[in-house]
Parts: structure tokens; sequence; C-alpha cells
């Protein structure tokens, strides 16, 4: 590692002031990537600020129609969560399966959208819920947010503070998982909203990270169900090729998951 | 057996320091006035190296010294030395590319060493390191052992044209022509057994501390064999005479064989001490794991079996290519030869045999022993072409194998091995008891019903361990002896130390050596400690490695205890004015058989030592050594029998049962074993499933870390289902055969059985991923 200065900030503001102060700032969330990044000298911050003690950033909230997790929440803590096993049993269960227990009980949503990993699990709920992402500045719809490989909408210094989900009707998650690294080989988020709208998401697939899937969107809104995907036809194109899987792989990986997304949707 | 005794599930004494937190690696120690090395290293597959500046690095704060290859060159320290020497068919030497400890001129992997730079810290010396600006003429690299041998391919050594390092034959090829001429099948397979990274728990460390007014060095590094370090690095290397030179192997997390070696950094780290006049350590990261500790397996093999109409196989004909990697690593030249083409008779009555074996120079990281070194490599291809022949000559699978069976002992087969010992059909009746094998066919049609696809694959594999009868491995071109050395130390009060050859590194010695003392005196584990792993304290030894330890290491153990309880007897008769012949010794005393009379051990050892009233003539002390050379190889044997299912929408393989049935001779201590086999298993179902070591077409690493390198994980894995069947080793007074491979070696075989049989297609290769399967499920 480097030689960095850390900071832990008490305050949205006075994280803001911090990463300002800094030559080459970076904010610290739970730390399961940029931590690792570091340690290998492959990034080399000036300052670290770290989100991860702010009060006003933890926690989850149910309103209505409406499930807040705030941006430091960990894994961990949305997984336990009451209001989120009862509002939406889908982001529960994907926080169940995504890393270990020593990455559930460190990272964090905001952390974890904000770094837009490819193969990441949440970028794939967000987009099939619709969900909004609030910053510090204003608020972002998912379907803008999400920018490509590792980028996002965020401009430099803006700090996510919370994701909001609407409730959906339905909700289901399947992954494969990669063998080795334990990322989405491919996995696939479907949501039905109470106005029967359908979005289906997919992440670890596209060369361009998390992305729709509108052909089996447009065959669950007419037929929600698994056996509705079976003629399904998914392009290998512009999916990501590795060791692990083939790009014809995940092109089936998608279909194979939705279904049982679909099944597994309540 | 005692409740300590021989056969007793003795708990680990070793786990207390282990689980605690208390164990004492090399990366633990810290000595006064310590430097820390940080290796530079190539980027570049293949690569000359024109100029190295650290002019600026050594500028910068705690900076000690930026040494290169070209120094040790000026220095006269020797190149790397392979330690077996192999004959080519056509009576040539192998051809060995010189490996220096770190390259002055030419780099031939990613990964490979050409200089260091010492510092006062670790970070600093990573800092200095990349301010060293080196100037390299990149060349064309190969990676692939195909593309490696064709004409016009890069060539790597000048000392091997074409990129060969041998082509080595054993067998009668003449017989197995004349076997194939009158064959009424002949079943055909080629194999590639996958690259493996041995990923050691604790990666490899060493210090190195040079004391300059007794010109001694001591070096504490990460080995399974010390003394074998000592012996190659002074009796090659030119940095210190064996006397001048302490080898210390602490605790050590894990080898599977990459430890035994003697690596490029702990040589740098021995005369970098000398000549920046501190102590220097070095201690891998999983990276540098990655790239430099020598890989496993990879060969690319063309087999053809042939049986006559009774489905007896009549003859086998095999022709691997094993890749060496850039350079020719310490026993790396035996591991496709001696340890893999012996093996290649298996389980089984084969008359005729020939195996020509070409090894290959590549621009990767060199290969070496891993885990069951060639024994894998040769129960894989056998059990794969069995089973192949089974589909293909639509028999049962098991009754292929019975028909087939050797089972009259000893048996002598065409490729050198003797086999002593063994009960194979027993084995295979217990695993399929076991597994319920009758029950499969319900088993499958109900799982087709749930939409899966259901497979069983049989696996009987034979090892050949207790490496090894000197005399034998000398006539083959070992550059040692294969024995064990040990010693026996009866302290005044009675307290025990064994001094063992024999290194520990995961695999319990101090728990398992200590109940052999036990149940020869009767005394409590606790009053026995285990020394071992330095060179100064123990006399000699060849180390762990080749599931060698209990049936050689061991078996001196016991010879030097029969040593020391003979001369305690004649104390311990003088004391009670008895005869020799009447004293017994039960319970940690010595009595006179027959009557009340007896005497304690501590008493013995205080009279040996008080030297009071010895017997006439006889020296003080209690303390004896021996050494033991096996008579034989040992032959483990076993049946492993894999249930799993496939699921057909993403060839993702899920395990429903995985039974093993071993034979390993006599056990020691059970529970760790068990652990053994189990630990085994998870690395076979690993190489069948998941571990792959890959390069690109240039040569670089695409698997250097754990997110891209698939290890096994629990959750990979099924709860094992254990069973021993026993034919006692007739070569070793224990009668055990050695435990430490099996799993690794029998395992993957069974897996990819199971799964080509649960997808209906015989060829598959390994590691089995998902993507893979799925793949070969759907092909035309």
């Amino acid at each position: 590692m480097y030689q960095t200065t850390y900071h832990r900030a008490s305050s949205v503001d006075e994280a803001v002031s911090l990463f300002a102060k800094g030559s080459e700032s970076k904010f610290l969330a739970g730390g399961q990537t940029l931590l690792p990044v570091m340690k290998q000298r492959l990034a080399g911050p000036s300052d670290v600020i770290d989100l991860g003690r702010i009060k006003e950033l933890q926690g989850v909230e149910l309103s209505g129609d409406t499930l807040t997790i705030k941006a430091a929440t960990t894994y961990y803590d949305i997984m336990t969560n009451a209001d989120v096993k009862k509002a939406i049993p889908a982001i529960a269960y994907l926080t169940s399966v995504l890393g270990d227990p020593a990455v559930r009980y460190r990272g964090t949503i905001g952390g974890s959208i904000a770094n837009n990993d490819p193969a990441a699990d949440f970028p794939a709920a967000l987009l099939a819920l619709g969900a909004t992402v609030k910053t510090n500045k204003r608020s972002i719809a998912a379907d803008d947010f999400f920018q490509g490989l590792f980028t996002t909408a965020l401009e430099d210094g803006e700090i996510i503070t919370a994701v909001s989900f609407p409730v959906p009707a339905k909700a289901g998650y399947e992954k494969m998982r990669h063998p080795a690294s334990r990322f989405a080989l491919t996995g696939v988020f479907v949501a039905q909203t109470k106005s029967g709208e359908v979005r289906v998401a997919a992440t670890g697939a596209s060369q361009t990270g998390v992305m729709r899937v509108g052909a089996i969107e447009a065959a669950l809104k007419a037929n929600w169900s698994p056996s509705a995907i079976d003629s399904v036809s998914i392009s290998a194109n512009g999916l990501l090729a590795d060791i692990h899987g083939t790009a014809e792989y995940r092109a089936n990986l998608i279909k194979v998951m939705a279904q049982r997304a679909v099944a597994a949707a309540r | 057996m005692g409740v300590e005794g021989i056969g007793a599930r003795v708990v680990r004494k070793e786990d207390k320091r282990f689980i605690t937190g208390k164990g004492r690696f090399v990366d633990d120690i810290k000595l006064t006035g310590m430097t820390h090395a940080y290796f530079i290293r190539s980027p570049h597959a293949h690569a000359k190296v024109k100029k190295i500046d650290s002019s600026a690095a050594l500028k910068m704060p705690g900076v000690v010294a930026v040494l290169t290859g070209q120094q040790l060159v000026d220095d006269k320290v020797g190149n790397l030395i392979c330690g077996w020497a192999i004959t080519s068919k056509d009576g040539s030497p192998m051809k060995m590319g010189a490996w220096p400890a770190m390259a002055p001129e030419t780099v031939r992997f990613v990964g490979q060493a050409i200089a260091v730079v010492i510092a006062d810290s670790k970070n600093l010396a990573r800092d200095a390191a990349e301010a060293v600006v080196v100037d390299y003429e990149e060349l064309p690299a190969v990676a692939d052992m195909h593309a490696a041998i064709k004409p016009g391919a890069p060539q790597l050594h000048p000392e091997a044209p074409g990129n060969q390092v041998y082509d080595w034959v054993i067998g009668d090829e003449g017989a197995v022509n004349a076997a194939f001429s009158k064959a009424a099948n002949v079943v055909k397979l080629d194999v590639t057994n996958n690259r493996l990274a041995p990923n050691a728990m604790e990666p490899r460390a060493a210090i190195a501390d040079y004391d300059t007014a007794e010109e001694h060095f001591t070096l504490y590094t990460t080995s399974q064999n010390p003394h074998v370090a000592r012996l190659v690095l002074s009796a090659f290397y030119n940095i210190a005479p064996e006397h001048k030179l302490r080898v210390i192997a602490p605790d050590v997390g894990g080898g599977f064989g990459s430890k035994i070696f003697i690596y490029p950094e702990e040589m740098v780290a021995l005369w970098a001490s000398k000549k920046v006049g501190r102590p220097v350590k070095w201690t891998g990261d999983r990276t540098e794991a990655f790239l430099t500790d020598a890989h496993g397996r990879d060969h690319i093999t063309h087999a053809e079996m042939a049986f006559d109409a009774n489905n007896k196989i009549i003859g086998l004909k095999v022709k691997t290519y094993a890749n060496f990697g850039a350079y020719m690593s310490l026993f790396s030249s035996s591991v496709p030869t001696y340890l893999y083409a012996t093996l290649l008779s298996g389980q089984y009555n084969i008359p005729a045999i020939h195996a020509e074996v070409i090894g290959v120079y590549t621009n990767t990281t060199p290969v070496d022993a891993y885990r069951g070194a060639g024994r894998p490599e040769a129960s894989y291809l056998i059990e794969r072409l069995m089973e192949t022949a089974a589909r293909q000559l639509n028999v049962d699978p098991a009754q292929l194998r019975r028909t087939n069976f050797i089972t009259q002992f000893p048996h002598q087969t065409p490729v050198i091995m003797a086999y002593d010992t063994g009960d194979f059909n027993a084995s295979l009746d217990a695993a399929m008891k076991a597994i319920d094998y009758a029950g499969f066919p319900a088993r499958k049609a109900k799982a087709k019903a749930d939409g899966k696809l259901r497979g069983i694959g049989v696996s009987c594999y034979i090892e050949a361990c207790g490496i090894a009868p000197s005399k034998a491995v000398g006539s083959l071109g070992a550059g040692v002896g294969l024995w064990e050395s040990a010693e026996v130390r009866v302290n005044p009060v009675g307290t025990i130390e064994i001094l063992t050859g024999s290194h520990s590194h995961g695999q319990g010695h101090e728990t398992t050596f200590c109940q052999l003392v036990a149940e020869r005196l009767g005394v409590p584990i606790s009053q026995v400690s285990i020394v071992h792993g330095d060179t100064d304290k123990v006399q000699f030894g060849m180390g762990t490695y080749g599931s060698r330890s209990a049936a050689v290491g061991l078996t001196a153990i016991l010879k030097a205890m029969e040593k020391m309880e003979s001369k305690a007897k004649k104390i311990a008769a003088h004391a009670l004015e008895a005869s020799e012949a009447d004293i017994v010794i039960e319970n940690g005393e010595f009595k006179v058989t027959g009557t009340d009379k007896a005497i304690a051990l501590p008493m013995v050892a205080l009279a040996a030592y008080t030297a009071h009233n010895l017997p006439d003539g006889m020296e003080p002390g209690l303390k004896e050594s021996a050494f033991y050379d096996p008579t034989n190889f040992t032959f483990p044997a076993g049946a492993y029998i894999c249930e799993l299912e496939v699921d057909p929408g993403t060839g993702k393989t899920s395990f429903v049962n995985f039974v093993a049935a071993d034979d390993f001779g006599r056990l020691i201590n059970p529970m760790i074993v068990e652990g053994q086999v189990h630990g085994g298993l998870v690395q076979g179902i690993g190489q069948a499933l998941l571990e792959h070591a890959i390069y690109d077409a240039n040569g670089q690493p695409v698997t250097a870390s754990f997110m891209d390198y698939a290890m096994p994980r629990a959750d990979d894995v099924p709860s094992f289902n254990l069973s021993h069947t026993t034919t006692l080793c007739p070569g070793n007074p224990l009668g055990i055969k050695g435990c430490g491979e099996a799993g690794a070696i029998g395992a993957s075989a069974a897996v990819i059985n199971a799964i080509t049989d649960a997808i209906g297609k015989n060829n598959l290769e390994m590691p089995a991923t998902p993507d893979r399967v799925w793949r070969t499920i759907h092909a035309a």
C-alpha cells in the first residue's frame, strides 16, 4: 500500500469538505474493492475519507410503498432487516448470496453501486426495481445512474446518501456464481411493479455492465411465468467472455437465471 | 492399542498453538537489524534484460542495496539444479537450460526475478523497486506445449533444440505392438491433465542471517525438507559449506510438494545477507506464489488400450507431453517419468505397456511435484480409459475393472513396479456397498424426472509411496538417497525427545510419532516431544513428501526405539538382577515377566545418566539413532465412487455422495488419516471441477489471483463417506503404506467419470466448469 492519509468523516458535509482538500481523494465505504486495490498498489489516493461511520448514512426505512436503504448500510444489516424482508424479500435474498460473511459484514449498498462492477449484484436490483439513487446533490434514476463498466452518473466528490426502491408486486433474483470470485458470473433480477410493468436486469453478462433485458421483459409482460421465457432468444453479441464463461454460455444463463428468478419471485 | 497408542484417534497436540495463533512461521520471526527483500520480476514471458538502472532507487530512504543477476554471476553463485537425471531414448542426457537465481541476461517466464531491493522495511523496498528502471527487449514467447514443439517456435534455451527436454520411453514396444495386432477391441482416448497452482495457505518465505565473525549462515525457510535444502545450497550453489549453514524450517503452513524445491528467493536471501551484512527477510505474497511456486500436472496424453474378446486388457500404449515450464525445477524431471509411467498398470493385470514421455520447455512457471506428483496423472488416465472402455464395450464399469484386477501378489508390472500386496476387490466391494451401486439406476431415473442428469463414476487408484529404496531410485537417476533418519533421546528424568528427519507442515507428526512411543513404552504422549525442521538439531533427513513420513520416517524412529529399548532393558535387568530376556515393557515400566519386580522408565533413564551402577562396559546415556532405507515402495490403493447431478440448464455439478474406500495398511491415527483423505479429495475435486492455471498465447498468466483461479471452497465439495480395507504392507515392520496423496490421486477420475456418465458424452476435459459441461451437453 502507498502512503495515504485516512480521515473518518462524521457527517456528509464534513466528508465533502475533506474530499475537496485532498489532491487525489477517495471515499471509503465498506472497503471491499478499494482496500484490496490499494494493497496491490493499483490505487494510491492521497486521502481516504471514510463514510462508514456517518450516522445519517445508516439504516433502512419503509414508508408506504417506498423502501429506502441508506448508502452505508452493510449487506448484513440489509439481509437481516425486517422491513427489507417484508417489503422486497428479493433484496434480502440477493444480499444473502452476495460475497461471503466477511464481505457482507463490511460491504455496503452505496459502495457497491458507486463502484458499479459489471458483475456486482446490487446494480441489477436497482435497475430492475426502477430505484432512485439519492446523493448529497440530487436524485438520479437507476436507468441514468449506471453508465458502463465502473462508470456512474456520480460527479467528482458527490456522495450517495440512500437508494429508494418502489415496493414491487413481485421480484426475484437468481445468479450463477463465478467459480473463483463468487461475483455473479451472470445474475438476473426480475420485477413486476404494482402497476403491472415488468423490468428485468442482468449483471455479469454484458461488456457494458448491468443491462435491461428487453426481450425477457416483453415475454414476461405478456405472461409472467418461467415458461414464457422458453422461446426468448438472447444474443451472445456484446456479452462478456472469459475463462469461466463464454458469451454463449452467459446468453444461456440470462435466460435460465431469469426463469429461475421468476419462479422464485414473490 | 492404548488410549494414545497406534490406532487411537488422538487429538492433535500441535493444534493448540495453531488454533490459538501461537504457531511460529517464518514470517513471525524478527531478527535484530533485519532488512527486507523485494524482488523485481519480469512482466514479460520472454525478454532480454538490456539494462537495469537502480541509481534512483539507491537514493531512496531506507534502501540498503539493489542486487542483480549479474552480481550473482560475478560471485560465482551456482545455477539452480535438477536433481534427477533422465536419459532420452536415443541415450542422450536431458537438456538442461541454465537457471540463474536472478536472470542476468534473459527472462523466460512472467515473474522470474531479475533483481532484488534490500531495504529497512518491505514497503520501502517495494517503493524503491518501482524506481528501478529495467530496459527489456521483448522476445517471442510460447506458452502452449504443442506450439512449443512445432518447427519455427520461439526457442527458450540454446541447450534444448526444439524446446525438448527429453524423449523418454519405458516398456516393451514390440510386445505392445504384438498385443494390439491381435486385439479384439481397441479403446483410444486423449486427455489433458490441467496445470494447477499449489496454493499452500502460507506463502513461501525466507530469512537469511549471516554471522560475519563465524562466517556462518542461518536460513529460516518454508521447507518440507530442510536438510535437503542445506545439501543443495551448499553442494551446488557455492553460497555456504554445510557446516556453516543451518537451515530451520519452523511451522510451515502447507506444502503439497511446492515447498520441496530450492527456489531462487532463499538462495538470494542467503547471498544478500552476506553482501549487506544484515539479516534479510523475504515473504512472498499470493501473487508471487501464483507466479513462482512450482506448478503441478500439465500433461497432454494420447493412450490406446487393447482388449481381448473376454474384455481382458492385453496391451497399453501411451504418449504424453509434459510441460516443464521455463526451467527444470529440482525434482521435475522424475514426475512425468518414474513417478508417472511406472504406475500406468493401475490396479490391472496388463501384460504389455509402452509409454513415451516428451518433456517440453515453455515460457511459463516451472512445473514440479504437486500432491501425488505423476501418480494422479497416471491414475486419471487409466481410470478414464477404463470408463471409456466400459462404455465402448458395453459392460458395467465396475465389472470391467474386476475382470482385470490383479489378485495375486507380489505382482511384477511391465513398468518397473512390483506390487507387494493389496485387495482391490475388497476396496471396490466396500465402495459399491457404501454408495448402493445397485440402487443407482433407480436414483438416476428419479433424478431425470426432476430434470437433473445424474451420474456415477468409479475410480480405482494405486500409487507408489514410501519413497523410496535408495538403491532403486539411484539406478533410475535420482541424485539423492531416499532413506530417513531418527534419534530417540530419553532424558535423565524419563521424558523422551524424538528427533526426526521428516518435516511436518500440516501432517500431524507431533501427534502420530508420539503415538508410536506411547504404544511401545506405555507412556502418555505428553511425556514425548518431537523435534524436527532444524539441521542443527536433527542429524539428517530427507524430509516429507510422497506420503513417506509414516512408512519411512516412522520406521526409522521404530528402529531407533528398538536400539534404545534394548539398552534400557539391559540397564533394567542389571538393576533388577534379572535376565535381559525376561524384561518386558508395560505402562512405562520395565518388568521381570511373571513377577512383581519392576523399575520405572525414569529410574532406568536416571541410572543411564548417573552411570553409578551400569552393566560392565556399558556407555552412559540413553540415546540411539537409526537410518532406515525401505526395501520397496509401498502401494496404497483404493476405490472411489462419486454420485452427482448435473443441472442441464447451467452445467453446474452438485455432489450427491462421494465414497472412498482406501487401503493404507496400518493406520496410526484414523482421525488424522481421515483429514488427509478429506484434503486430498478436495484437491482432486478441485482439479476436476475448478482449478486451472492458464496462460494466454503470449505467456501472460491469466489466473494469478483467487479472483480468477478457482480454489475449492467448503460448499463446493460434499461430506465424504470414508472407509478402510486393510492389507498390511509387508515391506516395513509397522505395515504402513501412506495416506497423504491418495485423495488427490483418485478423486478427479471419479468425478469426470460421473459427469460424463450423467451427460452421456464421454469426452470432457478438466476442469469441468459449468460452462464447459453446458457446452458439452449441447454440442452437436
